[in-house]
């Protein structure tokens, strides 16, 4: 393979105050080659890509493209250097067509000034002889015309599009508006964006976290097609598996420093693991067997519709037993989030029950009436992880006791509020669950995600509950936490509770849940024995349809 | 031209933005310390400039004017008192992030009710009563003018600025309404009650300065100590994550708007009847917009307040006073001494947040410290110029 360099970093640097976001990163890309960017979250890998972006400006070091060095100060800069990024949240207009979000902001420039100055002089540079007034008008004539031939025509752009998406293998039709698109047709925007752009460099930052396995595989295929045309690209991702099916060569971060470079061919996800922690880590789930299992929430035939009159929960109907972990899995966005908050009471129901099944006295307890400070008082705990963990369960600008305060404030006559018990609790909490924290007056969002999870997590937990929801309890922990976390939910199953676990990693969901509830814009598709599950057929229920399971229906009414 | 560009962009840029950390207790202090400074000079020699005096007798004039005798004083008191009640009335709202702009209409209504209170009942029911009357009319004015955009506000999600700002004209609408009835001249003017043979009620400067120093300590402990002020403190932050720990959102927007109007009304209530004695369409003195710079300049804590206010009421008062010593006619030149003044204390928070890094040494130590210096020298042209054209513009609000 030629080793042309297209790409190279030397001693980059970046501060946010007294934070270090990258520190001394050294960094070569070659033409041709698909580099994974491998590290914990917190490690700067996507500060480090929007430097080579120009979102931030690196306060110490030095970027060279292609040899030379350059300054880019500006995302303009980027492209004329081109070098394309595609952010992990997309960024495109939602009601325009996918034709008219790839040719915004480009920028053709054409020479108006000098239409009109040809107006004056001719073709030797001398001066005209006839009347200003007359070159006035010709001049002004010279720039419509100018104007008229540069204007974007978007039937040109059209062409080039299905272009780009004929020569590398993607689906995308130019004439669709991006609210009807799914996630995976907008990111295939993002990227035919770039490379209408002429991207030769582009950096894809957590491309798959938002993809089914089969949609990954999509993408894996059209990105090694643009490896074969010479294009050099730069993958983020946490996903080791990902890394080495799809890599040349993986460069690893942690904590904003450059640890090392490797062949993906010669490398395993031990070594890895170990070079993105620091030190070597067993990772394994013990999955006890349940026991003593029996039914604690009944959900029954559910159906809600968001503000807009969608309807993001349809029919939907399970079990939660006690002992036991079930987790639920899914493309974001497909009801997992109304399904949680619509039990723990946050959300208006438009039909369905609710029942809770008291594990003392067996009563069963309807839930849907009730206000979800009834419903905590029955021990139905919601831990909830949204994209901004800060958004919900914690508040950011608050300590750590404020923040277990929030569950227990209420509680007694008076008119103040006791911070002694919150105290206590937060000090046991640091010292259980090792949080990372310098006092307990540190406000909450100072906090590395890791810890921020475990004073979440730690609080719901404090009060024994019955019932536990954790969604994407470790979306964007790093690997020790992540396991630290998985088992505080193996314990809480121990004891007795009903743990509903939504997550995003496949992997993870078969290894930790008893039984696996899959979920597809809004309808059960089918729950699943975690035990025996296969990856393949989670990832076929996740993207199965309305339609072909119409199909089937009929099908087997025929059948009969 | 396609090889100059070039250049260009290889030049690194002279200086970036970059956000601090943690700063110092100290170092924030110094940078506060300089701000005033600068401003101190910079309206200086503004002054100088124009007055054609000596800045240093300008500054001398401003104190004097703010300070120098015994009723400067309680005034400057007074007024420090009546403007930290405004801010005290809106912080519960800000903190919940409802932005209350409706300061003005609510101090508005307060001195309206309070008035109309006297006008009715003045000499017919025993002082002590009267006062009660009073003080209730001006604290339920102002607690309804607040409550109407709150309801807006939880049950339909109105937006809570405008609704606010729009109620302040109503106020004053019916000020101008309520004058046309009263007052039979057609002169518009109100005289003060105690031409109609209604009692002087409790004409001192005293009263209201006890009673804001009273509210500032409990308003103080409500929002540090209270489960109310806790909820203040969550709906604001995220109203998620109100919901999601059971706090009922409407409840707790509902109930802070009464308490912020009701502190309006009773500033209300000390303006028309401690201290004016009648109410016309500007009694409120725009204190509903000055109220939140204090409020904002303080991050909310009703003792730093305190300083802000005094601070505040101090500048307008004594540039005023040095203004008209100076035989300014321009109702103009007070308002534009203290906005460069203002501009100056409110930008350094920038620099509070940010640093400038400037393009790293790259040949030698005095090159270097040449862009530096440069850089300085373009950063403060741009500041007066800037500082200048807000003044244009406050000008020509004016005219």
């Amino acid at each position: 393979m030629q080793e042309t360099v297209a790409l190279e970093l030397k001693g980059v640097s970046k501060y946010f105050g007294s934070v270090v976001a990258n520190k001394n990163v050294d960094l070569t890309v070659h033409s041709g080659e698909i580099l994974a960017i491998l590290g914990e979250n917190g490690s700067g890998k996507t500060t480090l890509m929007n430097m080579i972006s120009g979102i931030y400006f690196p306060d110490e070091g030095q970027i060279f493209v292609g040899g030379e060095e350059v300054v880019i100060r500006s995302p303009q800069d980027a492209f004329r250097y081109k070098i394309g990024m595609i952010h992990q949240h997309f960024k495109l207009v939602d009601v325009f067509t996918a034709a008219q979000n790839i040719v915004l902001g480009v920028k053709e420039s054409a020479d108006y000034k000098g239409a009109y100055r040809s107006a004056f002089v001719d073709e030797n540079g001398e001066k005209l002889t006839r009347s200003k007034c007359k070159s006035f008008f010709v001049g002004l004539k010279n720039v419509f015309t100018k104007w008229k031939k540069n204007r974007y025509k978007l039937k040109k752009v059209n062409e080039k599009v299905t272009a780009i998406a004929v020569k590398y293998g993607f689906h995308i039709d130019p004439k669709k508006k991006i609210y009807d698109m799914s996630v995976s047709e907008k990111q295939t925007v993002e990227i035919v964006k770039v490379l209408y752009r002429g991207a030769d460099i582009l950096i894809l930052d957590e491309p798959t976290a938002v993809l089914t396995p089969q949609e990954t595989q999509r993408l894996f295929d059209v990105l090694r097609r643009m490896r074969e045309d010479g294009k050099s690209i730069i993958i983020i991702t946490h996903k080791l598996h990902e890394v080495l099916s799809l890599s040349d060569r993986v460069a690893v971060l942690r904590k904003g420093e450059y640890v090392g470079t490797v062949e993906t061919k010669e490398t395993d996800e031990a070594e890895l693991t170990e070079m993105m922690v620091g030190k070597k880590v067993t990772l394994n789930i013990e999955r006890s067997e349940p026991k003593d299992v029996c039914d604690r929430l009944i959900v029954d035939k559910l159906n809600c519709k968001n503000r807009e009159g969608v309807k993001v929960l349809d029919n939907v109907s399970f079990t939660a037993r006690a002992g036991e972990i079930l987790g639920i899995a899914g493309i974001a966005g497909s009801g997992q989030r109304e399904l949680l908050e619509a039990i723990a009471g946050l959300q208006d129901l438009e039909e369905g029950e609710i029942t809770y099944i008291d594990p003392k006295s067996e009563e069963r307890v309807n839930l849907r009436h009730k206000t979800p400070l009834q419903i905590r008082e029955l021990g139905v705990r919601l831990s909830f992880v949204p994209e901004d963990r800060l958004g919900m369960g914690l508040v950011g600008n608050m300590d750590i006791i404020d923040n277990m305060m929030l569950r227990s404030y209420q509680k007694g006559r008076s008119m103040f509020v006791d911070r002694k018990q919150p105290e206590k609790l937060a000090e046991t909490i640091i010292a259980d669950l090792e949080v990372v924290t310098p006092n307990t007056h540190t406000p909450v969002r100072r906090l590395s995600g890791g810890n921020v999870q475990k004073v979440l997590v730690g609080r719901e937990i404090s009060s024994a509950p019955k019932v536990l929801m954790a969604a994407y309890p470790v979306r964007g922990l790093d690997i020790n936490s992540s396991y630290t976390i998985y088992n505080l939910l193996n314990r809480q199953k121990e004891n007795g509770t009903a743990v509903i676990f939504v997550g995003e990693d496949l992997d993870v969901l078969i290894e930790l849940c008893d039984r696996i509830m899959v979920i597809g814009s809004g309808r059960i598709t089918g729950i699943v024995d975690g035990r025996t599950a296969k990856k393949e057929e989670i990832g076929l229920l996740m993207t199965k349809t309305e339609e072909t399971e119409e199909n089937l229906e009929e099908k087997e009414e025929a059948h009969e | 031209m396609n090889n100059s560009e070039r250049e260009k962009t290889v030049r690194e840029p002279l200086f970036h933005i970059e956000k601090r950390g943690d700063i110092s207790r100290k170092k924030g202090l110094l940078i506060r310390g300089i701000a005033i400074l600068a401003a101190l000079i910079v309206s200086g020699v503004f002054s100088a400039i124009l007055l054609k005096g000596n800045p240093f007798v300008f500054y001398e004039k401003i104190i004097d004017g703010a300070v120098g005798t015994e009723r400067r004083i309680w005034n400057l008191l007074r007024e420090t008192a009546l403007l930290l009640g405004v801010a005290l009335a809106i912080v519960p709202a800000f903190k919940m992030k409802f932005w209350n702009l409706g300061g003005n209409g609510q101090v508005l209504v307060g001195c309206l009710a309070t008035t109309a209170c006297m006008f009715y009942f003045g000499g017919k029911v025993p002082l002590g009563l009267l006062i009660v009357f009073m003080m209730l009319a001006g604290v339920i004015a102002g607690a309804i003018w607040a409550l109407i955009p709150a309801i807006f506000k939880a049950q339909w999600k109105t937006n809570e600025s405008l609704f606010t700002l729009m109620m302040n004209y109503i106020a004053e609408g019916l000020v101008a309404f309520f004058l046309t009835i009263w007052v039979k001249t057609g002169s518009g003017v109100l005289n003060p009650m105690r031409d109609y043979k209604v009692p002087e009620v409790i004409n001192s400067s005293f009263i209201p300065i006890i009673v804001i120093v009273l509210l500032t300590a409990a308003m103080y402990i409500y929002l540090k100590y209270s489960k109310q002020g806790y909820e203040i403190s969550v709906v604001g932050e995220s109203e998620n994550t109100a919901r999601y720990v059971g706090i009922n959102v409407k409840k707790v927007v509902i109930r802070t708007l009464i308490i912020s109007g009701a502190i309006c009304g009773l500033v209300g209530f000390l303006l028309s009847g401690a201290i004016h004695g009648t109410v016309s369409k500007a009694t409120h003195g725009g204190m509903g917009f000055t109220a939140i710079m204090v409020a904002w300049l303080a991050k909310f804590n009703p003792l730093i307040m305190a300083g802000t206010s005094f601070f505040v009421v101090f500048l307008e008062r004594g540039v005023a006073e040095a203004s008209s010593y100076f035989g300014v006619t321009n109702t103009a030149f007070p308002d534009i001494v203290t906005s460069i003044i203002f501009f100056f204390i409110i930008g350094c928070e920038f620099f509070i947040q940010y640093r400038l890094r400037f393009r790293a040494k790259k040949k030698s130590g005095i090159a270097a410290e040449k862009t530096v210096v440069k850089a300085e020298k373009k950063d403060s042209v741009e500041v007066s110029e800037e500082s200048d054209d807000s003044a244009k513009a406050k000008k020509e609000d004016k005219a």
